[in-house]
């Protein structure tokens, strides 16, 4: 039963709202380590979100807050997030459970470490299936090869037989893939997918997302630091810097024609296209000096004030508001507004 | 930023190049993985030669047979003139100073329990430079030639972030005044950001210090922005080499045409698929 | 199979070993059975020797040992001074006692271990967690012995369940039913000494092995697909941590026969302990050989059946083991 962009609800709502989302990391020793800062972001249905951002931004612990599948140190300290309507950080451990997996999937970094070692593939799908309905064993049976065989063109019932350690990394992408998709959810959250692969191995990954997406109608939200990945693929793209949003707009303008000093620097700081000019081969890039900031010790201002070309003597002073900049692009920097 | 030595000696020259890996089956039966075959290039000195492939398609091998670290089932190895694939566990040794590996993963590749300090005076330890203090000196100017600075110099490597770290194991790959530098997939862990600081940091030592560099990566875009010339590897074979701007512009095999198609750039339109 | 087949054979070798070591201790060691006899005036030193000549005590050392091992090939261990009797059906007896009272409360020791075990991994740090491992560290702290005594002294005082040994007088004339009952009342103390004993530390390796794979990426993973938190520990966690727990079984199989001594004897059950004890004390050399050697014969075992698990239940040993 695919579900087209056509035959969607008209919802009038986002599909996600994060509101102001503050998340820190405890120490032992008690010591704070915030992650996110006030965060805040909104997704519509059938978009894909590309959330750009380094080490250091946050977008890891973004993933993990969303389903509160923080490690035992995390703490959500503040904020909200709102899915179809319901809070997700307030929400009954039993709605919680049947919200994960079946409505919201995420597919976390490392994919040979995001396996059960010792149990096969097949059975592995299954358990998501179990989880979420109860049919018999051979209708499960059935759509676990119905799974696998939207990821793997061919050999899905031989895949269904091995264990983790016997597949290739991208082999096991497109396991963890078909979990996600398992339970038919409308929001799949992909984190840094394809980091560890080979280029054509990552250009396969992608390429199914874009088929799987149009086919069942998802909302996808990929998480990366490489913005290449996004060009082409994401309708708008989040840039993430120290725990917060430091732009947010469709695609096209956010990489093509960038507003915030950092994301800006960012993307000038990559080499140029592969068939790019002879003279500059060799030569410097501009590389954004300095380095990520340390979030336990941030001075007062804007998180970005060391390292920005255009900064002003405001940007010592206090953090930048959003500053709206029109069709659904917005920026928080000192430069458009106050 | 030209290169001034055309006529000067290749540096490193390998000649076809041949590594297989021999293992024992349950039943006695032998099964060969050939690494490496028919590998043959040269780098001349102070240039930039790009090794690009995918993984299971030698490169590391290669690496490691060029820094001495495994032995090739045949063919040479040439640096500076002289053959040293027949060369003794000693003899190797004082080759092994000239030739020095960064790897990708630098949290794996130093002891995150060590000081900065003492990562870098480490080589310097273990080639015989007894003097102490001499050797702090040096490390102190190496820490200070990759741009880390002096207050971090008793830090340990755990507290470093993925950045410095690398800086760290250029630093310490330095300690002994090698030729050659391979660096193996060296900025394919770090944020693209970071990545611009280290190439550049990479350039500027080639200039300052006349280094020669093998760089191993699947990054093409990367590949293009720092070598001069690029050679591409597949299954243990070489398919493509020529000058960087020609590889790029006019790739002549199909492996290296479909690399480049899979390598991801901003530019793209909307909703072509990128399968070149 | 190659696999197998190597560790089989090193544990022959093993067995053999321990059989020669064993004998050659317990021979070298001064003075026999019959020392004792020597000693009593009414029996001359020509019987004392004409009795040594008849068990053959007076033949060098290798050529005891030889036919020692002969024998045993015959499916016979020796004969006992003591009891005189062959040793064989006296094992036989006290091994099936003791390992009625082991194999139960290995059983159960587990099967308390490991809830308790998961438990505390789930709540790491906090109070039951910390509660339980004070409880724990109590248990190992207390001696073996100090713990029977005072399970014994609880039965003097309150009566309520007998004070030794495996069965009441009288206990042929009872109906099967409340033959079983006796056996159980009798073996209640003793059991409850050995799941204490070994609780503490199958406990703490539990909670250790659960507690690392319960902050793996793929539980946390499978925790995001939704999979409910009982699936998830029993089945994900309790799976991933089963290589040490495997291990930690295999030993647990291994002592079933020799890790009761001093309850046995402290509390007079009748099993291999106490006649291992007096066998010693007696200079009753087969005995003590054969009882050693049953004893390892589980050690041994034990170790191979956990091997033999361990193989079935990580498929990445398996495939290793193949393609080597």
């Amino acid at each position: 039963m695919a579900k087209t962009m056509a035959n969607l609800p008209k919802l009038v709502s986002p599909l996600l709202q994060v509101q102001n989302l503050h998340v820190a990391y405890v120490s032992r020793a008690g010591q704070k380590s915030p992650a996110l800062a006030g965060l805040s972001f909104e997704m519509q249905p059938g978009e894909t979100l590309g959330v750009l951002g380094e080490s250091g931004s946050g977008k890891s612990t973004l993933a993990a807050a969303l389903l509160r599948l923080l490690p035992a140190n995390g703490k959500i300290e503040s904020g909200a997030v709102l899915f179809e309507g319901l809070d997700l950080l307030q929400a009954e451990p039993g709605a919680l459970q049947r919200i994960r997996g079946a409505r919201i999937a995420v597919i976390f970094q490392e994919p040979s470490l995001a396996l059960h070692p010792m149990i096969r593939i097949g059975e592995q799908i299954k358990d998501v299936l179990a989880a979420h309905e109860s049919s018999s064993r051979s209708a499960m049976r059935q759509k676990t090869l119905q799974l696998l065989g939207e990821v793997f063109p061919a050999d899905a019932a031989s895949i269904a037989e091995c264990y983790p350690h016997q597949l290739s990394g991208g082999q096991q992408q497109r396991v963890l893939i078909a979990q996600a998709i398992a339970c038919g959810p409308s929001l799949v959250v992909a984190d840094e997918p394809t980091a560890s692969l080979d280029p054509s191995t990552q250009q396969e990954i992608l390429l199914l997302f874009r088929k799987l997406r149009e086919k069942f109608g998802l909302s996808l939200i990929l998480i990366t630091h490489n913005p290449a990945l996004l060009a082409g693929f994401a309708d708008r793209v989040l840039v993430m810097y120290a725990g917060k949003a430091a732009e947010i707009g469709p695609a096209e303008r956010v990489l093509g024609s960038p507003q915030h000093p950092y994301t800006r620097a960012l993307l000038q700081s990559m080499p140029s296209e592969i068939e790019g000019h002879a003279n500059q081969r060799k030569s410097k890039l501009a590389a954004i000096p300095g380095e990520a900031p340390n979030l336990e010790m941030l001075a007062n201002g804007c998180r970005f004030e060391a390292r920005c070309a255009d900064r002003m003597e405001l940007c010592t002073k206090r953090e930048p508001a959003v500053v709206n900049l029109g069709e659904s692009h917005a920026v928080s920097c000192f430069k458009y507004g106050e | 930023m030209g290169l001034s030595h055309d006529k000067a000696e290749p540096l490193l020259i390998v000649d076809n190049l041949e590594k297989v890996y021999a293992s024992r089956g349950v039943l006695g039966t032998r099964k060969e993985v050939i690494a490496l075959q028919g590998v043959s290039f040269a780098i001349r000195p102070e240039s930039t030669l790009a090794l690009v492939g995918e993984s299971g398609s030698g490169k590391s091998t290669l690496a490691f047979c060029l820094a001495c670290l495994e032995r090739p089932t045949s063919g040479r190895i040439i640096f500076q003139g002289g053959e040293i694939t027949a060369l003794d566990e000693e003899q190797q040794r004082a080759v092994r100073r000239q030739i020095q590996l960064v790897f990708q993963d630098p949290a794996r590749s130093l002891n995150p329990r060590f000081s900065s300090l003492d990562l870098v005076s480490e080589p310097l330890l273990v080639q015989g430079r007894v003097n102490k203090r001499e050797r702090e000196d040096r490390a102190r100017t190496l820490l200070a030639q990759v741009g880390l600075p002096q207050e971090k110099a008793l830090q340990r490597a755990e507290e470093f972030s993925g950045g410095q770290r690398q800086r760290l194991a250029i630093a310490r790959a330095l300690a002994l005044e090698p030729k050659l530098l391979i660096l193996d997939e060296a900025l394919s862990a770090l944020d693209c950001s970071v990545q611009a600081q280290i190439a550049n940091l990479l350039l500027e030592l080639q200039s300052s210090l006349g280094l020669t560099y093998l760089f191993i990566t699947h990054d093409f875009a990367m590949a293009g922005h720092l070598a001069d010339e690029i050679a591409v590897m597949e299954r243990g074979k070489v398919v493509e080499l020529g000058a960087a701007d020609r590889v790029l512009r006019q790739p002549e095999h199909e492996v290296t045409r479909r690399l480049i198609a899979a390598t991801p750039r901003l530019g793209a339109t909307v909703h072509a698929p990128q399968v070149g | 199979m190659r696999y197998f087949l190597h560790r089989f054979l090193q544990a022959t070798f093993l067995l053999v070993g321990v059989s020669l070591l064993t004998f050659l201790f317990s021979a070298l060691a001064p003075g026999n059975y019959f020392d004792e006899m020597r000693l009593n005036p009414q029996i001359s030193p020509e019987t004392v020797a004409a009795l040594r000549a008849q068990y053959q005590l007076d033949r060098p050392m290798p050529v005891r040992y030889v036919r020692w091992v002969n024998s045993l090939l015959h499916g016979e261990m020796g004969y006992s001074f003591a009891y005189n009797s062959p040793v064989a059906p006296l094992l036989w007896v006290r091994a099936r006692n003791t390992l009625l009272l082991t194999v139960i409360a290995t059983l159960m020791a587990w099967a308390l271990a490991l809830p308790l075990g998961i438990w505390s991994a789930t709540t790491l740090g906090r109070l039951p967690d910390r509660a339980l491992s004070g409880v724990t560290a109590a248990l190992l702290v207390i001696p073996d012995l100090v713990l029977a005594l005072g399970l014994l002294i609880l039965a003097v005082r309150t009566g309520w369940f007998p004070t030794g040994g495996m069965v009441s007088v009288g206990y042929e004339n009872l109906a099967p039913l409340q033959k079983l009952r006796d056996i159980a009342l009798h073996m209640a103390l003793p059991m409850i000494a050995l799941v204490l004993s070994a609780l503490p530390l199958l406990v703490r390796h539990i909670r250790a092995a659960i507690a690392d794979v319960l902050s793996t990426p793929f539980l946390r993973a499978a925790a995001s697909h939704g999979i409910r938190r009982r699936t998830l520990l029993y089945r994900y966690a309790l799976r991933a941590a089963a290589n040490p727990l495997i291990s930690l079984f295999g030993l647990s199989m291994g002592g079933l026969l020799s890790g009761s001594l001093i309850i046995e004897v402290v509390m007079s059950w009748p099993g291999l302990g106490p006649l291992l004890l007096e066998a010693i004390l007696a200079r009753d050399l087969y005995v003590v050989i054969g009882g050693v050697l049953c004893s390892t014969i589980f050690l041994v075992v034990g170790n191979l059946v956990a091997d033999v698990l361990l193989y079935l239940a990580d498929p990445r040993i398996r495939t290793e083991v193949t393609a080597r």
